[in-house]
């Protein structure tokens, strides 16, 4: 090791000379200087690139990061039917919210809060989950929908309960529940599919269309979200409001429906698995659409059970489904008039002519009969509209050819999607050769033979049926329609002359408007028990029965056929359509009860008490039906 | 024999007295007004409160320029006996928090001595300076040439920066690592002597590296890249880039930068601090207090040129180098370019364990002033 020498300070009395470790670190401080001031230079240099080359991009990051906005949801608009009175309207909800950052004790809050009011165990579980990942600011919602005794027992106990605090929202009302649930629909919390693509649906309470006008109408109803900016600091905490937007609230939307009406049909149909049309068959308004069994819209504002969804979609009564628009039956004799007026505009079958049926008809070594066994004998169009004469439209089919009947078909609004303002509808379908070669398969001449009598693959919705019946008596080409004004303003087709005439001969029309008015009021028609019960005004349908399953010619001519016995779900379809008053066709309306066994025996007497409400109730003095007083928030 | 008799008799022309007039005022009015920087910084932190961050730094501060000045006048002969019972000392304490310390945020390992934190690793980069300046004081430039006689300060460098890298607290190990460099450096190293140890370290750092086990290797990339975690260390660099972009030229206002008073920024009274000052002062705000900083460094270093003494030369590098490095370390960390943490702004930043040692190594560079023309025990020659 290296020893201090005593004698080195002497050494050194001359200033630095001969001392190389000064010189030496002089030329390297400076260096070193020189590399630290460049370093330090080098971060100002940067700091200009940050502070102000960029300093607009980071200024924005600032922004955002400070600035947040918060979006006002607005009041949903009503629906109302066509007199005004609600359908679906906001009603107001209180509900106990707990702010966790107020209270010391959660525990003792929440176990005296529910001695006061009760919490169920699952809310117990989502209020321990919530109070874990929201921040202590944040409330938490207890429980909702209190009653006012409720709030008062929780207001007298406030001491006692710090950090509970009660507040007021609202939830989506449906006065009549079941009754319009297919028609107007329900709302739902948006799913997490939503919330990514929209920020709006993440607001509290938010609620979005998930069926019915509720769905289509959506962006109508939701109206005009509003947005308030805050200042917020780094935890989300609100420092200060800069600017408010309030919104616009949400359209009000008037349906054609008449709810009393409405109430009065499902009230006929009674628990019958059945759905039923009424129309203004002048412009198309729909004043009534019921399809039953139906089920409780405001169930999905709290999110259905699984309990609950299971049972409704096992039943065999498909309670969620619209049956009205997206129930597809074979027509049955109700697509005769259709067939008849195909005939008519191809030449193949004069008002006159006569076609005689044995009880059969023999085409290409296959036997097609009648539904009388014994035979209608010759008959003109009006007689075979009249008894409904399987023959005779097998041989009018058979001589017109499915193209023509698909088309006039079509004309009146048969397979077709109608396009009508609630979603899910079904187009059903009338088949033709091009059809049945699209699925590789080949049309036979007896596939147009049964189509002739509505059999077959040929499909359609009660919907379209209305709307069919409603061509029939007017000549004119009526969409059927649900809305009648939305924010106050009519929509178009309110006015008759707004739809314009289908392109058929007049004269070929009523040809099938006499037929269907022997149907139901002369002697021996299909339908005695359609006659309605007012003097002076008369009525004219179509009776259909139309089979879900092939009967065997072994059983049909056993004798002892009788779909009556058969198990429900094997029972043909009853059906019936109609308009009144015939001379000056007013209202339409289609009836379809499933497996009813009988068009005659059980539609035509539904669809002639509903056409007798109908026509006697008048608007003009018609009371408001009770039942729909609730809060409403506007 | 008493302190101020062998003073006198070291330095017969001073009296205590003369010894504080030539104490550097230009470099105490620089400290200070850096120290009111940083105040004012504290201020707007706590969202234009003395408490509780700025109140308590002043006294820190105030009992620091007190220290400070009593080293200033401390013979450079005193501070070479010192030297090795401080180092031993900062030895000491490092492997006691190795043992005993308490893990802060990151790496920082401090124990509490007395009901005061103490971070050993600052204490360790001081103690390291004043050993290494004593050691080298006696080597003469001649003898500097002798690996042999860079053995042994070598082994002085190693032994903090591999205790405190096992903290791990890569940070502090680096600037360690570097001041001791720049030392050797200063002190006359040969440059074929660095030029023989620079050159194969990236060929072992391969081969090591290639010897690791994947987990270690893993580590190794965490350590250097902790970008790859967004809601950690990326977070604050994202936050702290936005503050500095959101001050512009001329920033936003005192007490009003937005992403300082509402708490986006974190750290901001500790590692963060100079983006707060940026942020509410903007680029001219900021680049004032770099400005600073270089004067600093420059007097520190000028100061060392001007020493006539080895040991007091040796002093002045290692202790502004220590600043620059502090100061280049965590303006280079808020801007984004490195990727480490727990490196406080000298002076500005708040917390007692850095201020004081900063203060301390102050003392030393204006004894080194104060006492600059001075000889005592100087090796120039190696004759016998």
């Amino acid at each position: 090791m290296i020893r201090r020498r005593k004698t080195m300070p002497r050494l050194m009395s001359r200033p630095d000379t001969g001392n190389p470790s000064r010189a030496v670190f002089t030329r390297r401080a400076l260096v070193v200087l020189g590399a630290q001031m460049a370093a330090l230079g080098a971060l100002g240099h940067r700091l200009y690139g940050l502070q102000v080359l960029e300093g607009d991009h980071y200024a924005r990051l600032a922004e955002s990061n400070r600035v947040n906005r918060r979006l006002i949801a607005p009041p949903r608009g009503r629906v109302v039917d066509r007199f005004g009175i609600a359908l679906a309207s906001n009603k107001v909800n209180w509900r106990a919210l707990l702010l966790p950052e107020q209270t010391n004790d959660i525990a003792g809050t929440l176990d005296r809060f529910s001695t006061l009011v009760p919490i169920e165990a699952r809310d117990r579980t989502r209020i321990e989950r919530e109070m874990r990942h929201k921040r202590r600011f944040i409330p938490i919602m207890l429980r909702d929908f209190l009653s006012w005794d409720d709030m008062a027992r929780i207001e007298l106990n406030a001491p006692s309960l710090p950090g509970v605090l009660i507040d007021v929202g609202t939830t989506r009302n449906y006065p009549f529940g079941p009754l319009l649930a297919h028609v107007v629909g329900y709302v739902a919390p948006p799913s997490e599919k939503d919330v990514t693509g929209d920020a709006t649906m993440a607001l509290p309470g938010m609620r979005i269309g998930r069926a019915g006008i509720e769905q289509t109408q959506d962006a109508l109803l939701r109206g005009q979200v509003g947005a308030v900016e805050i200042e917020v600091n780094a935890v989300g905490r609100v420092m200060a409001e800069l600017s408010r937007d309030e919104g616009r609230a949400g359209d009000e939307i008037a349906l054609t429906i008449d709810s009393g009406l409405q109430q009065a049909v499902l009230g006929r149909i009674a628990d019958q698995s059945a759905s039923a049309v009424v129309m203004d068959c002048r412009n198309g308004e729909v004043l009534a659409m019921v399809s039953n069994p139906s089920f409780d819209p405001s169930l999905f504002d709290s999110g259905v059970s699984q309990a609950q969804w299971v049972d409704w979609t096992n039943n065999e009564r498909t309670p969620l489904i619209n049956k009205a628009v997206a129930g597809v039956y074979p027509p049955g004799s109700t697509f005769k008039p259709a067939v008849a007026m195909a005939a008519m505009q191809a030449g193949t079958l004069a008002p006159t002519d006569r076609i005689f049926c044995p009880g059969y008809l023999d085409v290409g070594g296959t036997r097609f009969h009648c539904w009388s066994r014994y035979g209608h004998g010759s008959l003109t169009l009006k007689d075979a509209l009249k008894f409904s004469c399987d023959v005779f439209f097998y041989e009018v089919a058979r001589r017109t050819g499915m193209e023509a009947i698909a088309a006039a078909s079509h004309a009146f609004g048969l397979g077709t999607h109608l396009d009508i303002e609630v979603p899910h509808t079904r187009a059903g379908l009338i088949p033709t050769p091009a059809w049945q070669r699209g699925r590789g398969q080949h049309w036979n001449g007896g596939d147009t033979i049964v189509s002739g009598i509505g059999q077959g693959a040929v499909q359609v919705t009660p919907l379209q049926l209305a709307t069919y019946v409603s061509r029939i008596a007017t000549g004119r080409a009526v969409q059927p329609h649900l809305i009648r004004s939305t924010g106050g303003r009519l929509v178009e087709g309110t006015d008759p002359a707004h739809w314009p005439g289908l392109d058929m001969p007049d004269a070929f029309l009523m040809h099938l408007r006499t037929g269907m008015f022997a149907v139901v009021n002369e002697e021996h028609g299909s339908a005695p028990m359609a006659r309605l019960g007012i003097p002076g005004v008369q009525m004219a349908g179509k009776t259909g029965s139309a089979q879900v399953r092939r009967v065997s010619r072994a059983l049909r001519e056993s004798g002892h056929f009788d779909s009556s016995a058969l198990p429900w779900e094997y029972r043909p379809h009853a059906l019936f359509i109609c308009f009144a008053p015939y001379d000056a066709p007013r209202y339409a309306a289609a009836v379809v009860v499933e497996h009813g066994n009988a068009g005659a025996a059980v539609a035509a007497p539904l669809a002639r008490d509903i056409m007798t409400d109908t026509l006697t109730r008048d608007p003009a003095n018609r009371k408001e039906p009770p039942g729909q007083v609730v809060a409403e928030v506007d | 024999m008493n302190f101020q008799k062998r003073l006198l008799r070291a330095e017969p022309n001073f009296r205590l007295l003369a010894k504080l007039w030539q104490v550097n005022w230009l470099y105490v009015l620089l400290i200070c007004v850096l120290a009111g920087v940083g105040y004012g910084a504290l201020y707007s932190a706590a969202g234009g409160s003395a408490h509780p961050f700025a109140g308590p730094q002043t006294i820190r501060f105030a009992f620091g320029l007190v220290m400070m000045l009593c080293v200033a006048l401390t013979s450079p002969r005193v501070l070479v006996r010192l030297a090795w019972p401080l180092y031993g000392l900062s030895i000491l304490l490092l492997v006691a928090v190795l043992r005993m310390g308490h893990v802060g945020k990151g790496a920082e390992r401090w124990l509490i001595v007395g009901g005061m934190q103490v971070q050993p690793s600052e204490l360790a980069k001081i103690a390291l300076v004043l050993a290494l300046a004593s050691w080298f004081h006696r080597v003469s430039y001649r003898r500097m040439a002798n690996p042999l006689y860079l053995l042994p300060p070598a082994l002085m460098v190693l032994l903090p920066v591999g205790l405190v890298l096992k903290e791990p607290n890569l940070g502090t190990a680096v600037i360690i690592g570097t001041v001791g460099a720049t030392m050797f450096f200063g002190a006359g190293m040969r440059l074929w002597q660095i030029a023989l140890l620079v050159v194969p370290v990236p060929f072992l750092a391969r081969i090591a590296y290639a010897h690791l086990h994947d987990y270690q290797k893993a580590r190794i990339t965490t350590f250097l890249h902790p970008e790859g975690d967004p809601l950690g260390a990326g977070y604050n660099i994202i936050q702290s880039k936005i503050a500095l972009g959101s001050g512009g030229m001329w920033g936003q206002g005192y007490l009003h930068g937005t992403q300082g008073q509402l708490n986006f920024l974190p750290e901001k009274q500790t590692d963060f601090i100079f983006t707060m000052i940026a942020e509410e002062w903007g680029y001219v705000g900021g680049i004032a207090v770099i400005g600073l900083l270089m004067t600093m460094v420059l007097g520190g270093m000028l100061i060392a040129i001007r020493s006539r003494n080895q040991f007091g030369r040796l002093l002045g590098l290692g202790i502004a180098t220590n600043f620059f490095l502090y100061c280049a370390v965590n303006l280079s960390m808020v801007m984004g370019t490195i990727p480490v943490g727990g490196v406080p702004l000298p002076l500005i930043s708040y917390g007692g364990s850095a201020m004081l040692t900063v203060m301390f190594g102050f003392g030393l560079l204006l004894s080194a002033w104060v006492h600059r023309n001075s000889r005592f025990g100087e090796a120039v020659t190696d004759e016998t």
